[in-house]
């Protein structure tokens, strides 16, 4: 039976216009195309995308908490990156 | 007492995750006056035929739901029959009221005997699951519906009564994802295992005998300015599906078709004995409860 | 031992523990028995429902009730997925399911007899779901938590089409009322049980606390669903099968009768009126695909090979 078990996919979607293609969760399927049509009738059966990538989760490579350190400390480090390190006065609008 | 789930909506996003509150909001802008060259007898027919289709198959495909190969392609199914019923409710509403004798949607879906309804036959006959067929009858079945379907619906988005080229519009999406998802399977099972070639050869021959049945005119089809004759769709149908079982690497069946009964044949409510036991599932609650509301 | 304290300082200060993360092997384990037996509860539950989609008595509750129970096999799809970031398979889980090794909620042991179950389940069964479900949106599991976000989300809808349904029927005809009414008895007492046994009795619930993998005790939830459907069965016209159900100023709640935890148990056990059937149609859906699954596996690898 284990030979007929399907590849694991995880599933990404852009939400509308303009936005990043966001992952929305995991499905299984037995090939690409077969991965994308599910994607759609799973993940998007409230109309909630424009557009979906999906990837065979074994084709990710992740970064692993053991080297978190030498991965996300430099950006850590760069406050002025983050819109919450400038100290603007309340009434300034739209900012 | 609040809904707990208030605070998880986002505020507005109410519509966006709420379901049920009718179709008909997708035609809503769509002019509803019945053109004057249009028989509305032969309208309310026509409405019925091809209302009756979607329901009849949407209640079909509906029966896999808890039992299809895989949860993915339980969640397929039912999106398929969902927009089927969402199809025929259009329909059904619409051959209700240019009738004008009061009937909706439901009076027309529950309260109609065998003979009044007016589907082809390929839809009502059993594929599966269960005794009379498997996921490979069911796959043809819906490779050779949508596949007819679409193509009657591209050209029925031409017709002069507005709802009927509205539907049609809407239904073509649709029912392009439909004839994509069943030609997928088709080369699956054709190119997968020696036991699902197999399968799929039987499924075809299963549904094919009713195929002819999909291009034989009703003089309503044929008469009808609103209309398409489906006798105008067979070579584009066949060529689609020839493109298909090429890529599959299969034949077309070689079957006999099913007789008429007495020369008629679904689209004149003459079904195969399989209609009774569907509809008898089908209406019984509302039946067995005159006056009740739902 | 230091990853051991960054676990506990992450799950004290409500942050999420996520996938790669260190967790204690108990952690694992009992999130993975938790969500699996949340995915199969989805999965068995399509059934009691989804009996009622061919009968439905108007095209706008059938399209809404298959709608429904599209989305269950969604949301046991997330949860599975959810399962297998902790390293858990599907296909192995299914097989526990279909073999006896793994729970399900009792609850979809109950059979479902009139039209009227659609709607109490709706109001109640999903009702209780939610109170139950709600909380665990701020699960200390990330993967679990966000699964759950999409469902409650998706699940807005099941609730209100239950109670919406049920509503209309106590307007219909006497039939319907008593059709409700029977509904309403027979589902009462399992709703009030899905919640599991009382605090004392239920081994894992502290330690599942200190996890923060649950929110709140059994009975705890248990009580808030009691406030919240006496009043909702006031207004629909319904008297609950509870003599002592009644107020109590004192402590701001419901006081309510003794739950049968004999039965609870039997039906737990395996003993209840539809366990058998629930088991047997979901394997017999299994094994009946395998040879599909098995194709398009087949058909994949064959082209992967010719690529």
């Amino acid at each position: 039976m284990s030979g007929s078990s399907w590849p694991l996919y995880e599933v990404f979607v852009r939400g509308k216009r303009g936005l990043n293609h966001v992952h929305v969760g995991s499905l299984h399927a037995p090939d690409d195309e077969m991965a994308l049509r599910n994607a759609r009738d799973l993940y998007t059966r409230r109309n909630e995308g424009v557009s979906i990538w999906v990837v065979r989760a074994s084709a990710i490579t992740a970064s692993s908490p053991d080297e978190k350190d030498p991965f996300f400390a430099p950006s850590g480090d760069k406050v002025y990156r983050h819109p919450t390190f400038y100290d603007i006065p309340e009434d300034v609008p739209h900012l | 007492m609040s809904n707990p789930y208030d605070g998880l909506a986002d505020a507005g996003e109410e519509k966006h995750w709420a379901f049920g509150t009718g179709f008909t909001a997708a035609l809503s802008d769509v002019d509803r006056v019945v053109p004057s060259s249009v028989d509305r007898d032969d309208l309310v027919a026509y409405c019925l035929m091809l209302g009756d289709d979607a329901l009849v198959y949407s209640q079909r495909l509906a029966e896999w739901c808890s039992r299809a190969p895989e949860l993915e392609e339980d969640v397929a199914l039912a999106n398929i029959a969902l927009d089927l019923l969402g199809q025929a409710r259009l329909l059904l509403t619409r051959a209700g009221e240019v009738e004008g004798a009061g009937r909706d949607e439901d009076a027309l879906a529950y309260l109609r005997d065998e003979r009044g309804f007016r589907n082809v036959r390929l839809v009502e006959i059993d594929c599966g699951p269960g005794e009379g067929g498997d996921f490979a009858a069911t796959i043809a079945r819906l490779l050779v519906f949508s596949a007819w379907r679409l193509a009657l619906f591209q050209r029925l988005t031409e017709s002069v009564d507005p709802v009927l080229a509205a539907v049609a519009a809407k239904g073509v999406k649709e029912l392009a994802y439909h004839r994509d998802h069943a030609a997928q399977w088709t080369l699956r099972l054709a190119g997968g295992t020696a036991y699902s070639r197999e399968r799929v050869i039987a499924g075809l021959a299963r549904v094919w005998p009713y195929v002819d049945e999909l291009f034989t005119p009703h003089p309503v089809e044929t008469r009808l300015a609103a209309a398409v004759d489906p006798a105008t769709l067979r070579s584009e149908v066949d060529g689609v599906l020839d493109t298909v079982f090429d890529a599959a690497g299969l034949e077309r069946p070689d079957v006999e078709q099913i007789a008429p009964v007495a020369g008629k044949a679904g689209r004149d409510g003459v079904h195969t004995e399989a209609m009774g036991y569907l509809l008898a599932e089908m209406q019984h609650v509302a039946r067995s409860m005159p006056g009740a509301l739902w | 031992m230091d990853l051991e304290r960054e676990f506990e300082r992450v799950v004290a200060a409500d942050h999420r523990i996520e996938p790669r993360d260190w967790m204690p092997e108990g952690y694992r384990k009992t999130l993975v028995r938790q969500i699996a037996q949340h995915a199969h509860s989805e999965i068995i539950g399509m059934q009691p429902e989804g009996d009622w989609i061919s009968r439905a008595p108007s095209l706008r509750r059938k399209a809404i009730l298959l709608a429904k129970v599209q989305d269950e096999a969604g949301h046991g799809l997330y949860l599975y997925a959810a399962a297998e970031t902790l390293g858990a398979d599907r296909d192995d889980l299914t097989a526990r399911l279909v073999e006896g090794r793994q729970k399900y909620s009792s609850i979809f042991n109950y059979p479902t007899l009139t039209f009227a179950d659609v709607g109490v389940i709706g109001w109640l069964v999903d009702g209780a779901a939610i109170c139950n479900q709600v909380p665990l949106c701020r699960t200390s599991y990330g993967p679990y938590a966000r699964a759950m976000i999409r469902i409650c989300k998706e699940e807005s809808f099941h609730q209100r089409q239950g109670y919406e349904l049920l509503m209309t029927m106590m307007r219909g005809t006497r039939a319907q009322r008593d059709m409700v009414r029977d509904a309403v008895d027979r589902w009462w007492w399992p709703a009030l049980m899905m919640f599991g046994p009382p605090d004392e009795e239920s081994a894992n619930t502290e330690r599942s606390l200190a996890w923060r993998i649950k929110r709140h005790t059994n009975d705890e939830l248990r009580q808030r669903f009691v406030d919240m459907s006496v009043p909702q069965a006031e207004k629909l016209g319904v008297t609950l099968p509870d003599p002592k159900l009644a107020w109590n100023a004192e402590r701001g709640h419901y006081d309510f009768g003794e739950i049968d935890w004999a039965e609870f148990w039997r039906v737990v056990k395996g003993d209840g009126p539809c366990n058998a059937q629930r088991v047997a149609h979901r394997r017999e859906a299994h094994e009946d695909g395998a040879w599909v699954r098995e194709a398009a596996a087949a058909y994949a690898a064959m082209r992967e090979r010719a690529a």
